[in-house]
């Protein structure tokens, strides 16, 4: 696939945020309008190229996909990794440390373009709302922007190693983000109880990536020796490639052809590489999506955060978790997924019901949204567990939904809080006449996230749901003697329940928050919102519905996206 | 081997830095005698210069080209390779960075004597990283320890100075008899001979009794020396103590510029003497020094990090921070255990580059720590509030070393961590990278508390600036640029580099 684009897209969408921000810290700190400036002008020119990104890769969708026929009914050797290959657009790679096999390479696909574009929305959203902070602006802004690219560089990377640069290079900024600029009562302790469960995750899975690429290593100089030949003679490895790699490309092949799953692993003789690693790197990373019992840190970070950050972490740094889980776990380990995600559900079913029913107990505000994170990214990751394309594609679309939503949410609260100075829920009440653009972003997000036909939210969950139905019937757990089998239709059930629950605490919350009394007293202050807040809800809320009325800009993009990791489970 | 025919011009080619540097400190000592008080900023620039301009000899004078092939040089006392010329820059650098960074410490750069003593200390390093001799070795030791003795003293009317002098000179003098100890066993066993690869071949050879414990016992008391320079678990007693009671300059040099020369050292010691494939009796040397290495990594680590939590002083908390580095530099030298070369050449690599960043990234953290405790007098961590708001850009390069030291990108620390992990894991030491990667978390906890209290602590000192004249900008400049280039592009170089010398390691 060649791009339509030639300038190097990508790499400008990376660094065009760290160059900003290192610009930001070299500025004098009083000019703080060209300080908001410049940020904004940044972020636009980030969201535009995003935008360019997504709507770029949708025109070849099509063409991808006919590809992808044309090579199944060629029957082509590896094909899951060929599918996966030819499906890169604005592919760029440059070799970084050859002797590790580390190169910095970047493309797009049908999951991490509607990722990319999440991610310039939910970035002007956080610039726009951040236009009032006085307190040391210039590194505020500075370290939004790291943050940006870091961010950036999880989704658009095609190399592990590249992967967990940007990983760990998103997650810093967002320390000095919460722990000096948010809610003073818990930011020190939620600050770093969040970077330690992010890393202590990932570190834990960057161990199993370094075993995974060396497995791959050994696979290529060993037994698949000529795979890997055929694979470079067929132009799906670039000649120069070497067998120690971290190549998602290259570890896609080696995971089609058995490597992961020699028989033996570590001196036991039941056990495969991705039997054994698989859990580690899915719920490593899975510790971001706030995976149960993992997702303690989650809603104490939102709650903490400054409000841009806040609109960042839930509604985008959450995605990378899974998308990250998706990519090394899922796509590269697909036999231990097909071995642990049976039990794993357990944990997503957790999130979804008990998250939703905390949030229903909450009195602050904000605390509602972050559990209701919580219960929201189950679904994404149980989606996952249905492994088939209806479920998948469900996550794949809850991803974007989710995000876009909860950043609405914490944009809503932030509006709110700033102007109420509270965000204790029965104090709070009647807001719809002072602020009623809020009150009626915060319904629309709030009916998003309750799956209300004709929103994004629907054609997000009604799929995943579905996904587990179909699902239900292939799927047995073995436990000792015990055999669990088509539990995941139970499930489902359970799941939906948990809809309910959502659907209840979401009306508590505008019952309360925007209509019910309106304390004159206490709030006689209150105004309404500027044409910044107008902006950023626009821009929010619009995804929401056009997603909802018209999937098809988004849907079969996922879909595509998800065909060779399907191929690689072996039914396309 | 020892070249047959002695050709001076390319003897004295081998040795260009140390000729250097001997001059360069004649040069200094003549200027302190002659310069009118008052010119010691002319001095400091001079030695700092002029170390950064040796450091780039050995990049001229590259192994394998016609004027100094690579090999044995002056009778087998040094070996001219790759591995030491990346050491001597790296101790070179670090040097004269140290002399850049001390010219405005009160009682310490503005004496003449102070740069000299650097550079014969500095002298000692670039020697010990070409070592090929016991003799050498151990001379290239006492040249390196003796003047360091004398700079962690260097300011004597303050008591907690002329403490940590003594202490460590206590702590090395002990350390250097051990390992003498070790030395003449060897020496013994080994039927007279001097040279460490003449040593490792002839234990090998059939002419070498069956008998492993004599040689097991001189490894240990080597290693036991080799633990205190680089200051690991259980020989880190000295270094809090130390590190708190010298000089700050004198500290960061001390810290890593006498530690990578000891890596260096160490690792050809490990490869040359008792080599991988060295089997006596039934045993198999290299199990017994990788599990000692991986021992001492694993509790150089965790008490190095678990310690540093406590710290209430900033040196202190570095101190205990050098400890845990060296736990992870050494998890590179246990995977030296690695049966296929080019994972050797990665573990080996895997050390050359850790050192090499972590030498900017100390520098980089101390220059802010000379700074700060020279404006304000304190050093303990609390006093460190506000100072972004004191000086955004101090809090920024502090911020850049401590992630570094983290191993946060795109810092290097991140790479370097990553290539010592990733040699563990290939040379199959998976559970001591589990251990490093915990350990790093740890880490990152007490650095994170530093950078939180300069960003979100308030002081009521905010409204005072902190000064930075002009050598220090360069200072934090270049180790600032240096961190952030080795941590994104500059990674390839250096570690190819450093593969390289691995490669160059194995040839006797």
């Amino acid at each position: 696939m060649d791009g339509t684009f030639t300038l190097p897209i990508l790499s400008l969408i990376i660094f065009t945020p760290i160059v900003v921000g290192v610009i930001l810290l070299l500025m004098k700190s009083d000019q703080r309008d060209l300080i908001r400036g410049l940020s904004i002008a940044a972020a636009v020119a980030v969201l535009v190229m995003s935008g360019a990104v997504y709507f770029g890769y949708n025109n070849q969708v099509n063409a991808v996909n006919a590809n992808g026929d044309a090579l199944s009914e060629a029957g082509t050797s590896s094909l899951a990794t060929q599918m996966f290959r030819d499906g890169l657009a604005f592919e760029e790679k440059v070799v970084w440390v050859e002797q590790l096999g580390i190169s910095y390479h970047l493309g797009v696909d049908g999951l991490n373009a509607p990722m990319v574009l999440l991610t310039g929305m939910v970035a002007v959203a956080g610039v726009l709302i951040s236009w009032r902070i006085e307190d040391r602006t210039r590194e505020f802004m500075a370290f939004f922007m790291f943050l940006v690219a870091g961010v950036y560089g999880v989704f658009l990377a095609i190399d592990m190693f590249v992967l967990f640069f940007f990983y760990e290079l998103a997650i810093f900024p967002m320390y000095l983000l919460i722990a000096t600029w948010g809610w003073v009562k818990t930011r020190e302790y939620a600050a770093m109880k969040l970077t330690l469960y992010i890393l202590i995750g990932s570190v834990i899975a960057l161990v199993g990536v370094i075993a995974m690429v060396l497995a791959a290593n050994n696979y290529f100089i060993g037994d698949g020796a000529q795979v890997f030949t055929q694979a470079k003679d067929s132009g799906l490895l670039s000649p120069d490639a070497r067998e120690f790699s971290f190549d998602m490309t290259q570890l896609m092949l080696a995971a089609e052809n058995g490597a992961f799953n020699i028989a033996g692993y570590a001196g036991v003789e039941t056990l495969t590489f991705a039997k054994l690693w698989f859990p580690f790197i899915f719920i490593g990373f899975g510790v971001l999506a706030g995976v149960f019992p993992f997702h303690n840190w989650s809603p104490d970070g939102h709650v903490a955060a400054p409000t841009a950050v806040s609109m960042i972490h839930a509604g985008v740094l959450m995605k990378l978790g899974a998308y990250a889980a998706l990519r090394a776990g899922v796509q590269l380990l697909p036999d231990g997924a097909q071995t642990h995600l049976p039990w794993i559900v357990f944990l997503t079913l957790i999130n979804v019901v008990y998250g939703a029913f905390i949030a229903f107990r909450q009195r602050d505000f904000k605390y509602v949204i972050g559990f209701s994170s919580v219960s929201h990214m189950g679904l994404v990751s149980m989606g996952f567990a249905s492994m088939n394309i209806i479920g998948m594609t469900g996550a794949g679309l809850q991803m974007f939904s989710h995000g876009v939503m909860t950043a609405l949410f914490f944009g809503c609260v932030g509006m709110v809080y700033d102007r109420a100075h509270t965000r204790d829920i029965p104090s709070l009440g009647g807001f719809v006449k002072r602020m009623p653009w809020v009150a009626v972003a915060f319904i629309i997000g709030g009916l998003t996230s309750m799956g209300m036909p004709g929103l994004s939210g629907f054609i997000a969950e009604f799929p995943i749901f579905v996904g587990m139905w179909n699902a239900s019937p292939n799927v047995t757990l073995q436990i000792g003697d015990f055999t669990l089998s088509n539990y995941y239709s139970i499930i489902v059930i359970l799941a939906a329940l948990g809809i309910v629950v959502t659907a209840a605490y979401v009306l508590r919350v505008v019952g309360q928050v925007f209509f019910g009394e309106f304390n004159e007293k206490l709030y006689s202050d209150v105004g309404d919102i500027t044409v910044t807040d107008r902006i950023i809800l626009f821009l929010l809320g619009t995804p929401l519905v056009v997603l909802g009325i018209y999937p098809a800009i988004m849907a079969p993009m996922i879909e595509a996206g998800l065909r060779p990791i399907l191929a690689i489970f072996g039914g396309a | 081997m020892i070249a047959t025919e002695f050709d001076l011009a390319t003897s004295l080619l081998a040795i260009l830095p140390e000729i250097g540097l001997t001059v360069l400190a004649l040069i200094v000592l003549a200027l302190d005698l002659s310069l009118p008080k008052g010119q010691h900023r002319t001095i400091a620039i001079v030695a700092g210069l002029g170390l950064g301009f040796i450091a780039a000899l050995p990049l001229i004078l590259w192994p394998g080209s016609q004027a100094t092939p690579e090999g044995l040089y002056w009778g087998g006392m040094v070996r001219h390779d790759v591995l030491s010329q990346i050491f001597k820059v790296m101790v070179l650098l670090a040097a004269g960075i140290t002399c850049l960074m001390s010219l405005d410490v009160k009682g310490v750069g503005h004496r003449g004597e102070f740069y000299l003593i650097i550079i014969v200390s500095t002298l000692g390093m670039t020697l010990m990283a070409g070592a090929a001799d016991l003799i050498m070795a151990f001379l290239a030791l006492e040249t390196t320890s003796i003047p360091l003795y004398l700079l962690a003293a260097f300011k004597r009317s303050d008591p907690k100075s002329a403490e940590s002098g003594v202490k460590y000179f206590l702590f090395g003098a002990f350390a250097s008899a051990l390992m003498l100890f070790g030395m003449s066993l060897l020496f013994g066993f080994s039927g007279g001979q001097t040279g460490l690869y003449q040593i490792g071949q002839y234990l090998g050879s059939q002419a070498f009794a069956d008998n492993a414990l004599p040689v097991l016992g001189a490894l240990v008391l080597i290693i036991v020396g080799f633990g205190f320079k680089i200051s690991a678990v259980p020989f880190h007693f000295w270094t809090p103590d130390v590190y708190e009671g010298a000089p700050t300059p004198v500290t960061a040099f001390l810290s890593v510029a006498s530690k990578s020369a000891s890596f260096a050292l160490l690792v050809r010691f490990l490869m040359a003497v008792f080599p991988a494939a060295l089997v006596i009796g039934d045993a198999q040397i290299k199990d017994f020094w990788v599990q000692l290495m991986a021992a001492s990594a694993v509790i150089s680590m965790t008490i190095g990090n678990v310690v540093a939590l406590a710290q209430r002083n900033i040196k202190r908390l570095l101190a205990y921070s050098s400890i845990a580095q060296a736990g992870y530099t050494l998890i590179g030298v246990a995977a030296l255990q690695a049966t296929s070369a080019e994972v050797q050449a990665q573990a080996v690599a895997s050390v050359g580059f850790y050192m090499f960043m972590y030498v900017f990234t100390n520098l980089l953290a101390f220059a802010v720590v000379v700074l700060f405790s020279e404006a304000t007098g304190s050093e303990t961590i609390a006093d460190l509030a506000g100072l972004s708001r004191r000086n955004p850009a101090l809090a920024l390069m502090m911020t850049v070393g401590l992630l570094s030291l983290a191993g946060v990108p795109p810092a290097a620390g991140f790479f370097g961590k990553f290539f010592v992990f990733n040699a563990a894991v290939q040379s199959g030491l998976v559970w001591l990278a589990v251990v490093g990667v915990l350990n790093a978390i740890i880490g990152l906890y007490y650095y994170l508390v530093v950078i939180k209290v300069m960003y979100v602590d308030r002081s009521e000192d905010e409204d005072k600036p902190i000064p930075v004249s002009r050598p220090y900008v360069w200072v934090l400049a270049i180790t600032a640029g240096l961190v952030i280039v080795l941590g994104t592009v500059g990674a390839q170089v250096v570690f190819d580099w450093a593969v390289r010398s691995a490669g160059s390691l194995f040839v006797g």
